[in-house]
């Protein structure tokens, strides 16, 4: 397939026969990984021979705590190097390449603690997003009238992005003011201010109230829609149930399996490294106050005892 | 009467000049980007020995000399940065009270012939003085000498045209980024931002405006000594941006008058209090010459007292000081 970039429709599809096995070969993927170790003292954190991620799908990464998704972010995105391996992005080799750049290049990626700058107001937040601006030059800088309508333009797309992140009410608020769930949003929309090719979330719905969670939800829907390729890190198995079109789980390190959501919490070895067996079946009532009567009898013992 | 005069006099002289374009270059480097530069009296050295020797050993015109000026505070700014701008802030502030004392210490012991060694260089003021357009006084402005009026008077035009220079630059996207790099390095870097290149523009611009301190004070005292660019000279100019509030246009300047105002002032007070044959203050608790140690601790306790009740200092933003993340 060629390179249409171009093509905005969801390319869903481009990932229908592609076999369900740890590094398998797609169609057309925007980062290819090769052999990239990276360890901390005698911890291999992370250990991937062979991974793509395909072109315009939502990719979910999941694993337990500690199996290096989040150092194989950095790595991708240039805050880490690796102590081997090589990697891809749009075909260009990363190695090397500062994290910056990286952004540069249309690869950018949130926190999973968030960083928003909260001595900015929100609306500063977001235009410091903007790349490549003239007043972002020192000699240009001191004159206004040389970014003035740069500035006005970014404030336009700005203001458009926070409407839909539902964050315009605060965009003169410091960003230090805003709750643990309106930073996660700050942040994805700031990252958009970038106008990536490829956005990396690292755990978007970690502290994210239920109503809130249904419009981040659609938000990284529509950037799909948009023609972006979204990888995310998550640990709310409903997200990744519901938006993603692939998944991949690592663990210790490794890349143990991949494939379509479906098979993927059907497959054993993610069951037994990741998932528990009840993963799927909810809670009922009866089970629910079974559960709250044992931890009631539990407590009571606990306190009889301490007295 | 000297009461407000001495002080007002120290607080606009030359001398305190120096001090306010230091705190001002500090002010880019710690206020606005939160580099911890502790070796500002390298930056203004080098433009004062540039300057001084330039004229004093090659004879060049003036212009001249302070573009070499300028030029040093630029590489000086390389030599601190390139090795550890890429590093944890600690490191910077280390090598920069490092490079500092080096410097200070070769301008004392090597090459006499042109620094002179303790002496100092001297004899390069005669280019900047026939420029003087002001009429010789009697008794002159709050006792500056012609001279130091012709000094003054460039000094503190050029601390306006700093201040406004610093204005324009921080309501700019350039500032933006600035004061991005000061709370989260690492964002910046994830929104594609060329974080060291920043930093390193605001290590050197905040350099140069120090290297204007280092001409201004070598224009009025009509010597460089190494011994003015110790330590304490940098220390005493952070003191000033603190008092005045970090990353607020104005404060250097505001502080730094403020500060030798109220030392200069407690100088004369307490020299009155301690004089003459029944004294106010008892001998056996502190005598006229202890004055001049005197006035620097009750300077630190007044600090210490404002740091607590009023960490922002004068101008600073109470919001900004308040909301923290973590």
């Amino acid at each position: 397939m060629p390179d249409d970039m171009q093509d905005t429709r969801s390319r869903a599809s481009d990932l229908v026969g592609v076999d369900p096995e740890p590094g398998v070969s797609k169609k057309d993927p925007i980062v290819v990984v090769d052999g990239i170790t990276r360890t901390f003292g005698g911890l291999r954190a992370v250990d991937v021979d062979h991974l793509e991620i395909q072109r315009g799908v939502i990719t979910a990464l999941i694993g337990p705590n500690g199996a290096g998704k989040t150092t194989f972010f950095n790595v991708l995105t240039g805050f880490d190097q690796p102590d081997t391996g090589e990697w891809t992005f749009n075909k260009k080799s990363l190695k090397g390449v500062s994290a910056s750049h990286v952004a540069r290049l249309g690869m950018v990626r949130t926190f999973q603690l968030t960083k928003v700058l909260s001595k900015l107001t929100v609306l500063e937040n977001m235009r410091l997003g903007a790349t490549g601006q003239r007043g972002e030059r020192f000699w240009a800088a001191p004159f206004r009238f040389l970014w003035k309508a740069e500035e006005d333009s970014i404030t336009v797309r700005a203001r458009d992005l926070l409407g839909r992140f539902n964050l315009a009410a605060k965009e003169g608020d410091f960003a230090g003011s805003l709750s643990g769930g309106q930073r996660k949003l700050l942040e994805m929309a700031r990252a958009l201010m970038v106008n990536p090719e490829l956005i990396m979330l690292d755990e978007p719905m970690a502290g994210v109230n239920p109503a809130l969670k249904q419009s981040l939800l659609g938000h990284v829907k529509s950037l799909r829609e948009d023609g972006m390729s979204v990888l995310f890190v998550e640990h709310d198995m409903d997200m990744v149930r519901d938006i993603s079109d692939w998944v991949v789980v690592m663990a210790q390190g490794r890349v143990i399996a991949e494939g379509p959501p479906a098979s993927i919490m059907a497959d054993q070895r993610v069951i037994d490294a990741y998932l528990g067996a009840h993963h799927d079946t909810d809670i009922t009532e009866i089970e629910e106050s079974v559960l709250a009567a044992e931890v009631e009898a539990e407590l009571r013992a606990d306190d009889e005892e301490t007295r | 009467m000297d009461l407000i005069s001495t002080p007002l006099h120290d607080a606009f002289s030359p001398y305190a000049l120096s001090f306010v374009f230091a705190a001002m270059g500090l002010n880019i480097h710690y206020g606005y980007t939160g580099l911890l530069n502790f070796g500002q009296a390298a930056f203004s050295a080098a433009g004062a020995y540039a300057m001084g020797v330039a004229i004093a050993s090659f004879d060049l015109p003036l212009v001249v000399a302070l573009l070499l000026g300028v030029v040093g505070a630029v590489l000086l700014a390389l030599v601190m940065g390139v090795p550890t701008l890429r590093l944890r802030a600690d490191y910077l502030a280390i090598v920069t009270i490092a490079v500092a004392e080096i410097l200070r210490l070769v301008f004392s012991t090597s090459f006499k012939d042109y620094f002179h060694a303790r002496d100092g260089v001297s004899g390069f003021t005669l280019g900047f003085r026939s420029l003087n357009p002001f009429p010789d006084l009697p008794n002159g402005f709050l006792s500056f000498s012609r001279n130091d009026l012709w000094v003054i008077t460039v000094g503190w035009i050029l601390v306006v045209l700093t201040c406004v220079l610093v204005w324009l630059l921080m309501r700019s996207p350039w500032g933006r980024i600035l004061k991005s790099i000061r709370e989260d390095e690492d964002a910046v870097r994830s929104l594609g931002k060329n974080v060291y290149s920043y930093k390193m523009q605001a290590l050197i611009l905040g350099g140069v405006i120090g290297a204007i301190g280092g001409f201004i004070g070598g224009l009025g005292l009509a010597s460089v000594q190494p011994d003015s660019f110790n330590t304490d000279f940098t220390f005493i100019a952070f003191t000033m941006l603190i008092l005045g509030g970090a990353a607020r246009v104005m404060s250097p300047a505001v502080g730094a008058v403020l500060f030798w105002a109220v030392l200069s002032f407690l100088g004369v007070a307490l020299t009155k209090l301690s004089n003459g044959d029944n004294p106010i203050i008892p001998s056996d608790l502190m005598s006229p010459d202890q004055v001049g140690n005197i006035r620097f601790a009750v300077v630190g306790l007044v600090l210490m007292l404002l740091m607590i009740f009023r960490p922002q200092g004068i101008f600073g933003d109470k919001k900004e000081i308040a909301i923290d993340a973590r």
